[in-house]
């Protein structure tokens, strides 16, 4: 099994998720997050005071996939992150040893 | 305030409307205490909005008390020209319900109430500039030594029936020298003893929530009315009318030229700096509005928006930490104010004095108005420091850098602003009767 881990902008979460959805995958794992790659960040004003604000808003996409699927899901996530802009973001993958649904004991891909 | 109304024949009557009138503008003065702690509560990191909320609370609660005690009778007693004493007001012990306010329409209950928001209001001013780093039992003494040693002789100077001030014809319609001024080099006092936050001028130090700065301004402009035209006292004349357009004028005024100020030298139009404009020239026009035309008013806001937008900047230069630039508003402000009478007073207003650009151009007025701030900014300054200074020495005025940094509201109000995590944050302990207690109740941990 793999986990692949996605680090993309907040606003493609829902065209990430159908995608994700017509792709046959069952369940993810959101949380907000916040970053820096090459956008880097933005400048914000307070009464004068100016403030570099380099980590930008971000949500990270976790999901884990059998082992032959794993490839064909990173693009299916990449076509839909993408706007051609810069900070899009980044998915990488892992191997993962195992897992468990808690509800039943199922071990290993029978998981997911 | 308004001089006597001084009716050739007969002594004023009470007057039922211009009793209510003040009441209601008493309540308006009050709300804008907690206006200001939304003000200042929305501008401090989420570690310690609580505290900034109770600073401005507890001054309610301690202004409140001890107005009624001694405070109404040393800041407006007949005494001398420093401070003022009347033993029937001690405790307001004898004061009858239908006595009126000496040369006025409406009962000294009244007037007491009116002034107490305004003495309640002072200290909680000077509290944005210690953001983040004092102890708060450190604070509630202060905001009553302060008031008693402070706020209480500055106001019977400027407004008591024999303070100096008011004898030499210094022109403070509702407070610019005896609240701004006060509260502004009151606060500079005290933080050039305590010193600066921890990470000042490192660390980025980001308002939390602009939303909550824009309903404490908005508060804080509603409740002004109150304050500026109610002080006058009544509304025989029209002069309440024209303090009334002119705090709008004004306020217009100064948020649109902070804005223009800010978009010219920061390249945006700022949330914040609209807020701060529109206080900038609620504070400018306090002293001045009852001496001013709308013309003039607009004027005064707009010169005290640039002022006080520029002076905000100050403290990164000189290296005070003014937290939430109650120098660099409330001071500055209330200096443009008070001094800018001089100049625009048309001697059609609250009284015949007139200013530079009016009249005989003469600069008598400026000249006593210049007395009137100096001398409410040395004393404020000087006082305030002596007491933070002995407060500092005895029970120490800041919480540890531990509890600075690790937020003050955990530190000294043992709550948490928001819980926006939806998992309780954690578990109940405690004596097993507060478990008890919460068993139907669980926190969703």
């Amino acid at each position: 099994m793999k986990l692949i881990t996605a680090v993309v902008k907040p606003h493609r979460l829902d065209e990430i998720k159908e995608a994700l959805q017509a792709f046959g995958v069952h369940g993810l794992t959101v949380t907000e997050a916040s970053g820096y790659g090459r956008q880097r960040g933005h400048t914000e004003v307070y009464r004068g005071a100016e403030y570099t604000v380099d980590l930008v808003p971000k949500i990270r996409i976790e999901v884990l996939a059998e082992d032959d699927d794993a490839e064909q899901l990173i693009d299916v996530i990449v076509k839909a992150a993408r706007t051609g802009k810069i900070g899009d973001g980044k998915v990488w993958s892992i191997p993962v040893e195992t897992a468990v649904r808690v509800r039943t004991g199922e071990r290993g891909p029978d998981a997911l | 305030m308004a001089p006597a109304i001084t009716l050739a024949a007969e002594a004023p009557k009470l007057s039922a409307a211009n009793t209510g009138f003040m009441l209601i503008c008493s309540a308006l003065v009050l709300i804008m205490t907690p206006g200001l702690a939304f003000f200042y509560g929305g501008m401090v990191r989420v570690k310690s909005t609580l505290n900034m909320l109770m600073m401005s609370f507890i001054s309610i609660g301690i202004v409140t008390i001890l107005w009624v005690l001694y405070g109404f009778s040393l800041a407006f007693g007949t005494h001398n020209g420093l401070i003022g004493w009347n033993s029937d007001w001690f405790g307001l012990s004898n004061i009858g319900l239908t006595e009126l306010w000496d040369g006025y329409t409406i009962p000294i209950f009244v007037f007491m109430v009116f002034q107490m928001m305004f003495a309640i209001i002072t200290p909680a001013l000077i509290s944005g500039a210690l953001a983040d780093r004092v102890k708060f039992s450190a604070w509630s003494l202060f905001v009553a030594l302060w008031l008693t040693v402070v706020y209480v002789p500055v106001a019977h100077w400027v407004w008591g029936a024999d303070g100096w001030a008011y004898k030499l014809g210094v022109i403070d319609f509702a407070g610019g020298t005896a609240v701004h001024i006060n509260a502004g080099a009151g606060a500079l006092g005290v933080i050039l003893v305590i010193g600066k936050r921890v990470g000042f001028k490192k660390d980025p130090m980001r308002p939390h929530s602009l939303p909550l700065v824009m309903l404490g301004a908005g508060l804080l402009w509603f409740g002004w009315f109150g304050f500026n035209a109610g002080s006058w006292l009544g509304n025989d004349d029209g002069v309440g009318a024209l303090m009334f357009v002119n705090t709008q004028v004004a306020t217009a005024a100064a948020m649109l030229a902070w804005l223009a100020y800010e978009k010219i030298r920061h390249g945006a139009f700022t949330t914040l700096g609209a807020a701060s404009g529109a206080v900038a020239g609620l504070v400018a026009i306090t002293p001045s509005g009852g001496a001013v035309s709308p013309l003039g008013a607009i004027a005064v806001g707009a010169i005290a928006g640039v002022a006080c937008a520029a002076a905000v900047g100050l403290k990164y230069k000189f290296g005070y930490d003014d937290s939430l630039d109650v120098v660099g508003v409330h001071m500055v402000g209330g200096i443009i104010g008070s001094l800018l009478i001089g100049f625009f007073a048309t001697g059609k207003g609250q009284s015949t004095a007139t200013g530079v650009f009016y009249g005989d151009h003469s600069f008598t007025q400026l000249w006593k108005q210049f007395a009137g701030v100096g001398a409410v900014l040395g004393y404020s300054l000087v006082a305030s420091a002596v007491l933070a200074f002995l407060l500092d020495k005895t029970i120490g005025m800041r919480v540890t850098e531990d509890e600075e940094v690790s937020g003050i509201d955990q530190a000294e109000h043992a709550e948490t602003a928001y819980d926006f995590s939806g998992t309780g944050g954690g578990h109940i302990g405690g004596a097993a009767t507060a478990l008890a207690a919460t068993e139907t109740k669980k926190v969703d941990a």
